[in-house]
């Protein structure tokens, strides 16, 4: 029973976390390909029209990816989570149906459109055609964080007898106190992933001293971008998220901050230190008292519990990871918003292309988001545990009862060698594109 | 109410097999037929511009079903789960084919590609074939072992396959002879479809030759289709009752027959378009006249512990799935009107279109 709640884990975080490489980018790349393409209508200034397309062939490589490790994401609610699904498929049905239905057909109608049909359409029906392929992809976005947050924050079910869930109120998954704020930061940030990845495409350009009229439009483009969205990921939306985990989900705010013991008055904020979970402290700890309750609740004296107040089986239970993956994001959303700002400052000041270091901190730059928005969601599902759903559904119980712990072994080992195929391959397609550049030759 | 999602499911899981099918068959007839560069480059552009908007098909079919029936979406899932797993891992391998063709110049590499997009459209039309089968012939529910169930009663876990390869047996594996039958049937239908598709879309040089192998596969077809009912009868000797007592389904089975002994004419048919409808209905009459002769069973029981799961007793509460008929009839209209909007973008030959990489 252990092994086999083991590996279904494993291959679950495995399998998400290579398919939200993918939407992450498509999602906030969207939103720039409507934006250039909307420069484009305005100005008639054709390196827009190049840039829409480029970034759009990008997305198509990412969204074939996203498409067929996607599936595999739905199929493993009801092969690993059978009890999971049969609990409260009633409930998360609703919102994985309606992606499904709604905005997964969207995006795929339009995006071949977009792609293949500019001749066929003319101008303003491609611009056309690119909004709703964002409109398709954020609406994806939307439904499946409605999912999560349900499963973070429970709301609008009744449970019968048989530990049924069922749904009470419809609109409730939608007016979920935990959807709104998770939803904007996480469009927020995969924003950020994608500005940065085409402002370090840019400084690649600029750097090969190749097409160098779009290397600069898309450097700019992305640092602009990439500064407004790193902001506002931290604030209001990360502080926003933060307010809410403390409220909803006090076990795993402790956890996350680190704070094993309760202070009398005023929670300090860790930046450096190492749980310690043997002695239950930080080691190497450096801490600002008092920050914490300050950013949490605006009263510097207001007291937040440590993980002494709760029981062992209320506390997730890999507190190191859910600390570091939290410290990771927390961490690396800073230091983009100060590189950013710098970038911002000399394109303000007309150095920005001259100045070689910062072309190639921001070219190396663009993995960054992505580890910072992994981590972000290791947090939100460490931070869930032992819950499947917060508070009434244990992980434990939510497994297959029938799917024997070798056979997911198996299917694991598949699914990380097929990755790694997958994975090779999109490197060399993304680079491929890369390479060939905004105006390739005509074949 | 079950009865409209039941409807609603059937039909979205019909459209997947109607378009993802051409593509599945298209790669089925790439693999046999096509030798020339120009054909493999054609047959594979047919497929690879419209694989990925089919598939969504599938995923809001899966959707649906994990709303209104959450307890048979749990149970079938996990209890078919080698199964669906690799046919997930073939579902990727043949989007690779697809999508890298075009990407590298050396020959070596189109080689790779065209047969992983070959060979797993084949190997995925024969899996849904004998999933299809697996419905029909039913499982060990509740994983009962001499008189005591293992799981819950509507729980299972099948084997790929167990020592009789017996669709007779207690407790039968996934891939048993019948289940092949019917996985060859899907094979069968799914070539036919794919090489009308073709040769509705495409100036291909081997058309000519595909109407005969048209006639040919479905001769086949009709030998597979006559067998494999003689032999579910003999597996359930009730499975034809649904139609005595309701005799309206027969219209299924007749579509099918129908459908089938009119593709025996297709040379004489005027457009290349009638023989497509004509594989169309096929697969249609196909789906249909096998779930008319389960309803209301979803998945048949093997043993007399457990009761067959049925919509009734698999179904989501009343509430949600009221709820759900509003943005579904919603849901409805939009998807038809994507097609329509679709279909009138890319009407014509591939080849002929100004339309593509
Ligand atoms: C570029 C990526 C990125 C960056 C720089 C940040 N985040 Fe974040 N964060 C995410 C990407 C992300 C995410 C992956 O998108 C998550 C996971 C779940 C969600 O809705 O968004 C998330 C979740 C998330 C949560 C919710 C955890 C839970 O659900 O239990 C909190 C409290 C924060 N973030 C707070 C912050 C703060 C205060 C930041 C300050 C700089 C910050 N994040 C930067
Ligand atoms: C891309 C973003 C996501 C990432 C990186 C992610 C990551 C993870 C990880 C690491 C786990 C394993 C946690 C553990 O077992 O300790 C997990 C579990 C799980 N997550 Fe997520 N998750 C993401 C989004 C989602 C969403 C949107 C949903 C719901 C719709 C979801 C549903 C689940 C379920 C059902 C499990 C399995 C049970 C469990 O182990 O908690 N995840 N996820
Ligand atoms: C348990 C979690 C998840 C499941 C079950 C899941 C399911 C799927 C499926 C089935 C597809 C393919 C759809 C198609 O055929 O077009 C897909 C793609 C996509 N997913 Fe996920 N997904 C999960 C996590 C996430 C998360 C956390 C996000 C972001 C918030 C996300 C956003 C997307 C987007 C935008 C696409 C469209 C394809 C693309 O743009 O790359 N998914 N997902």
């Amino acid at each position: 029973m252990e092994d086999m709640l083991f590996y279904d884990r494993l291959q679950f975080a495995f399998t998400i976390t290579f398919h939200y490489i993918f939407p992450q980018l498509t999602m906030g790349l969207s939103l720039l390909i409507v934006f250039f393409k909307w420069k484009f209508l305005r100005s008639k200034i054709e390196k827009y029209n190049d840039a829409a397309k480029f970034f759009m062939k990008i997305f198509a490589i990412n969204f074939t990816m996203g498409v067929v490790t996607g599936i595999p994401m739905e199929f493993q609610f009801g092969t690993n989570w059978a009890k999971f699904s049969e609990l409260t498929g009633s409930i998360i049905g609703q919102t994985l149906a309606i992606e499904g239905l709604f905005s997964f057909f969207l995006e795929s109608s339009f995006l071949a459109l977009f792609i293949f049909g500019e001749k066929l359409m003319g101008q303003k029906l491609h611009f056309l055609t690119g909004f709703l392929v964002f409109l398709g992809s954020w609406a994806s976005g939307y439904f499946i964080l409605a999912t999560n947050a349900w499963m973070q924050h429970p709301v609008g079910y009744e449970i019968l007898d048989n530990g049924k869930f069922v749904l009470e109120n419809f609109s409730a998954l939608f007016t979920n106190p935990w959807l709104l704020p998770a939803f904007l930061h996480n469009q927020m940030a995969s924003l950020v992933t994608s500005s940065f990845v085409v402002a370090s495409i840019g400084a690649f350009y600029i750097l090969r001293e190749k097409n160098l009229e779009h290397g600069k439009l898309f450097l700019k483009t992305g640092i602009i971008f990439g500064l407004a969205a790193s902001l506002l990921v931290a604030f209001p939306t990360g502080d926003w998220n933060a307010k809410n985990v403390a409220k909803y989900q006090p076990a795993s705010f402790a956890a996350m901050e680190g704070i094993f013991e309760t202070e009398e008055a005023g929670a300090e904020i860790v930046l450096i230190g190492q749980p310690n979970m043997l002695e239950k402290k930080l080691d190497n700890k450096i801490a600002v008292p008092n920050i914490l309750s300050f950013l949490t609740y605006q009263e510097w004296d207001r007291q937040i519990p440590g993980m002494d107040q709760f029981k062992k089986e209320e506390l997730p239970d890999n507190v190191p990871a859910l600390y570091y993956s939290y410290h990771i994001m927390v961490g690396l959303g800073t230091i983009f918003i100060g590189i950013m700002a710098f970038a911002v400052f000399f394109l303000w000041r007309k150095k920005l292309f001259k100045i070689k270091p910062l072309l190639w901190t921001i070219m190396v730059l663009a993995p960054f988001p992505y580890i910072a928005n992994i981590t972000g969601w290791y947090v939100a599902e460490l931070g869930r545990q032992p819950y499947l759903v917060y508070g009434l559904l244990r992980t434990s119980e939510g497994i297959s009862p029938t799917v024997s712990s070798g056979n997911t072994l198996f299917t694991l080992l598949g699914f990380v060698g097929l990755y790694l195929i997958l994975g090779l391959l999109f490197l060399i397609l993304v680079g491929k594109t890369v390479h060939e550049g905004p105006t390739p030759k005509q074949h | 109410m079950e009865i409209f999602w039941y409807i609603a499911i059937a039909v979205v899981l019909a459209m997947f097999f109607v378009l993802d099918g051409y593509d599945f068959g298209a790669g089925i007839i790439h693999l046999f037929c096509a030798k020339k560069e120009k054909d493999k480059e054609v047959i594979t552009k047919s497929a690879g511009l419209f694989w990925d908007s089919n598939e969504v098909w599938l995923v809001a079919a899966g959707g649906m079903l994990f709303m209104a029936f959450p307890t048979f979406y749990a149970s079938a899932f996990s209890g078919f789960y080698l199964p669906l797993i690799i046919v997930l891992w073939l579902i990727i391998f043949r989007a690779i084919g697809l999508e890298l063709r075009g990407q590298f110049k050396y020959q070596m590499w189109k080689d790779i590609w065209d047969k992983s997009f070959g060979i797993s459209s084949l190997l995925l039309a024969l899996f849904f074939g004998i999933g299809l089968g697996n419905l029909v012939r039913g499982v060990n529910l509740g994983g009962v072992i001499d008189g005591t169930s293992t799981y819950e009663g509507h729980f299972f876990f099948l084997p790929l396959w167990n020592n009789s390869f017996s669709p007779l047996s207690d407790a039968p594996g996934v891939i048993d002879w019948f289940t092949i039958i019917i996985g060859l049937i899907a094979v069968v239908t799914l070539a036919i479809h794919g090489a009308n598709w073709i040769i509705l879309k495409t100036n291909a040089s081997i058309n000519h030759k595909l109407k005969a192998l048209v006639f040919r596969l479905n001769i086949a077809l009709t030998a597979l289709t006559i067998l494999s009912l003689v032999v579910w009868q003999s597996i359930n000797p009730n499975c034809f009752d649904n139609f005595g007592k309701n005799p309206i389904l027969l219209f299924f089975p007749l579509l099918y027959i129908t459908a089938l002994v009119g593709l025996f004419f297709t040379k004489k048919l005027k457009k290349d378009v009638y023989a497509f409808g004509l594989s169309t209905l096929i697969i249609l009459g196909g789906i249909t006249s096998t779930l008319a002769s389960l309803f209301p069973v979803l998945l048949p029981s093997k043993n007399t512990i457990h009761p067959d799961l049925t919509i009734y007793n698999m179904a989501a509460d009343s509430y949600g799935l009221s709820v759900a008929l509003s943005w579904g009839i919603l849901g409805f209209i939009l998807v038809v009107v994507y097609g329509i909007i679709q279909k009138r973008l890319r009407a014509g030959k591939i080849d002929d279109m100004e339309y593509g990489h």
